[in-house]
């Protein structure tokens, strides 16, 4: 690891003001203190953030069918919630399906979202080649590297590396809204909006600005009981998703009144399937019905030989996860 | 020594222009005894951080001065001697370096020991006192939950607070609830019992 200065901010405003180029803001460090290890990040200096003013960050809050969630709020927390368990299951699932109790005690919400990619080649500096690390590099993924986990959603030439983190897909889902604290003074943007496709450029992987501190998450509308996660992996628990979805439901009867659909670990930022949705909006959520979205969901898909059996799974974890969000009560 | 501290006035001097009102708002952690070894910042960053730090370890309050890369995990292990912590992977992976941080289960090689600082952490040395097993190492010694021991005390402080987070309530629910630590040995079942019976003991 390299040497950096290392400081806490007090708070939000003085954290912003304090930003610069080489300055990275610590939270949890369940990311950032392992990828500093490998020698991936290289901060050279830290602003601790992890106790701004005494824990104003860190709270969930409900105003009718509103939620709004402090950006330091810890998985653990937010996951155990009773409330947000019964009013919005799908945020609960996801995150207490994602790492291990002692990660999710430490890592807060606004650095889980910008966790970054495990991508073998981007964690591991003896590769020379890795465009999201060293700009122009190349892709030692795409250059006959392994790619059992890489995505196959979102994908371009130049990056296939997947989004790895669990909870992104539920705020997608819910049409969170991301509030910041800029040194321009606060903004909001769409959840939606904050990660980018890697294109040409993977090393960019949101439009964050230098300084931008996220303060926190609001749903206008997260009342969905009937919502749930689904997680598929290797081993049953404490591994990243090989597919997840996020589901949400409402049903007037049998017609899906509005339904919203996230999937993960299958695409290279967290994805809205929003024509899937939209195929199922107004019609019953039956075997054809489902077997058309799904169709439509991956259609846009480009695999590797070693990565090609993520498009069933994707599939068949969306259309079952969709079924038992239809069975649960709401 | 003194010279030390002028250099590290100047840099504190420096962050508080630099960040205006930020460098007031700036809990003086970096300014009281960040100081800049020889050569200072450069472009590439700076050389080693040495910083103050006071942590409450097991109760007893421990002044050190450290490298501002240092673990909690290293810290306990290389300047306290508190050798029970194990590091497994090093990267938030195994478990093995599980301690408590204000009542919470943390993974110590993923906290850097200046983010410890104004916590109380609590690790297997100071779970119960020289003469009483704490009931879940007593349930791990009876439940032979354990070969090699190494991954043992992670296993015993998440088990504890397994229980205090009331996530101990079925044989399934510890199951996920434990799978932050790994037992290369595969001592699993026995783990599961122990915890168990030390739930029934510690009236979780
Ligand atoms: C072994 C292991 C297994 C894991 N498994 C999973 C899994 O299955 N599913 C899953 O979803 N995740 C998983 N994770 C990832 C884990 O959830 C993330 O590391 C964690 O959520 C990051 O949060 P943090 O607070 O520790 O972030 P940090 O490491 O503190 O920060 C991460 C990044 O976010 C930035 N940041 C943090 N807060 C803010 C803010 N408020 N404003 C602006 N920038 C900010 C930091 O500057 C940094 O760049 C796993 C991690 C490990 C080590
Ligand atoms: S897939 Fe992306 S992260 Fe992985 S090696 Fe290629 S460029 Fe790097
Ligand atoms: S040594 Fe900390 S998790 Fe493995
Ligand atoms: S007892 Fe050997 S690793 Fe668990």
């Amino acid at each position: 690891m390299r040497p950096f200065y290392y400081e806490r901010a007090e708070t939000a405003v003085g954290a912003v003001a304090s930003s610069g180029p080489g300055t990275h803001y610590l939270a949890g460090g369940t990311t950032m203190v392992d990828l500093m290890k490998l020698d991936v990040q290289r901060p050279t200096r830290l602003v601790d953030i992890s106790g701004l003013e005494g824990g104003r960050y860190d709270f969930i809050r409900w105003d009718g069918d509103a939620l709004r969630i402090g950006a330091l709020t810890t998985m653990a927390k937010l996951a155990d919630d009773e409330q947000v368990r019964r009013r919005a299951p799908v945020l609960s699932d996801a995150l207490w399906l994602a790492a291990s109790p002692q990660i999710r005690n430490m890592a807060r919400i606004s650095g889980n979202v910008l966790q970054r990619t495990r991508c073998p080649y981007f964690r591991d500096t003896s590769y020379a080649q890795c465009n999201k690390r060293v700009p122009g590099s190349g892709c030692a993924a795409l250059d006959g590297g392994v790619t059992r986990h890489h995505a196959v959603l979102g994908t371009s030439d130049q990056c296939i590396a997947t989004y790895p983190g669990d909870f992104a897909q539920a705020l997608i889902a819910l049409d969170a809204v991301v509030e910041i604290l800029s040194p321009d003074g606060p903004r909001s943007v769409r959840f939606a909006d904050m990660h980018v496709l890697p294109g040409g450029k993977p090393d960019r992987e949101t439009m964050l600005k230098e300084g931008d501190l996220i303060v926190a998450f609001s749903i206008e509308d997260a009342a969905f009981p009937r919502s749930k996660y689904l997680k598929v992996r290797d081993r049953e628990s404490y591994a990243y998703a090989l597919a997840s979805a996020a589901t949400a439901l409402r049903m007037e009867g049998d017609t899906v009144a509005d339904v919203r659909l996230g999937l993960g670990g299958v695409a290279t930022v967290p994805w809205r399937a929003k024509e899937a949705e939209a195929s199922l909006r107004g019609g019953p959520l039956d075997e054809s019905a489902l077997e058309r979205a799904a169709q439509i969901a991956f259609a846009g898909a480009t695999t590797t030989e070693e990565n090609a059996f993520k498009v069933d799974l994707g599939k068949r974890t969306m259309v079952r996860a969709l079924l038992e969000t239809a069975r649960m009560e709401g | 020594m003194s010279d030390d501290h002028d250099r590290f006035d100047n840099f504190s001097r420096r962050t508080l222009m630099k960040g205006g009102a930020a460098g007031a708002a700036m809990l003086p952690m970096g300014a009281r005894a960040q100081s800049m070894s020889a050569g200072g910042a450069s472009a590439t960053g700076p050389s080693v951080q040495r910083i103050e730090v006071s942590l409450d370890i097991n109760g007893q309050r421990r002044d050190l001065t450290i490298d501002t890369r240092s673990t909690l995990l290293d810290v306990l292990r290389h300047e306290l001697e508190l050798t029970g912590s194990k590091k497994g992977c090093d990267h938030g992976q195994c478990g093995a370096c599980t301690v408590h941080v204000d009542g919470q289960r943390t993974l110590s090689c993923l906290t850097l020991a200046a983010q410890a600082e104004g916590t109380k952490v609590v690790t297997i040395e100071g779970l119960s006192d020289e003469d009483n097993l704490h009931p879940m190492q007593r349930a791990f010694v009876e439940n032979d939950a354990f070969q090699c021991g190494y991954c043992t005390p992670g296993q015993i402080m998440s088990g504890v607070a397994c229980i205090t987070e009331g996530h101990a309530g079925s044989d399934a629910e510890i199951r996920e609830y434990m799978s932050g630590n790994l037992c290369r040995c595969a001592a699993y079942p026995n783990i599961v019992a122990a915890v168990k019976q030390a739930r029934t003991e510690m009236g979780g």
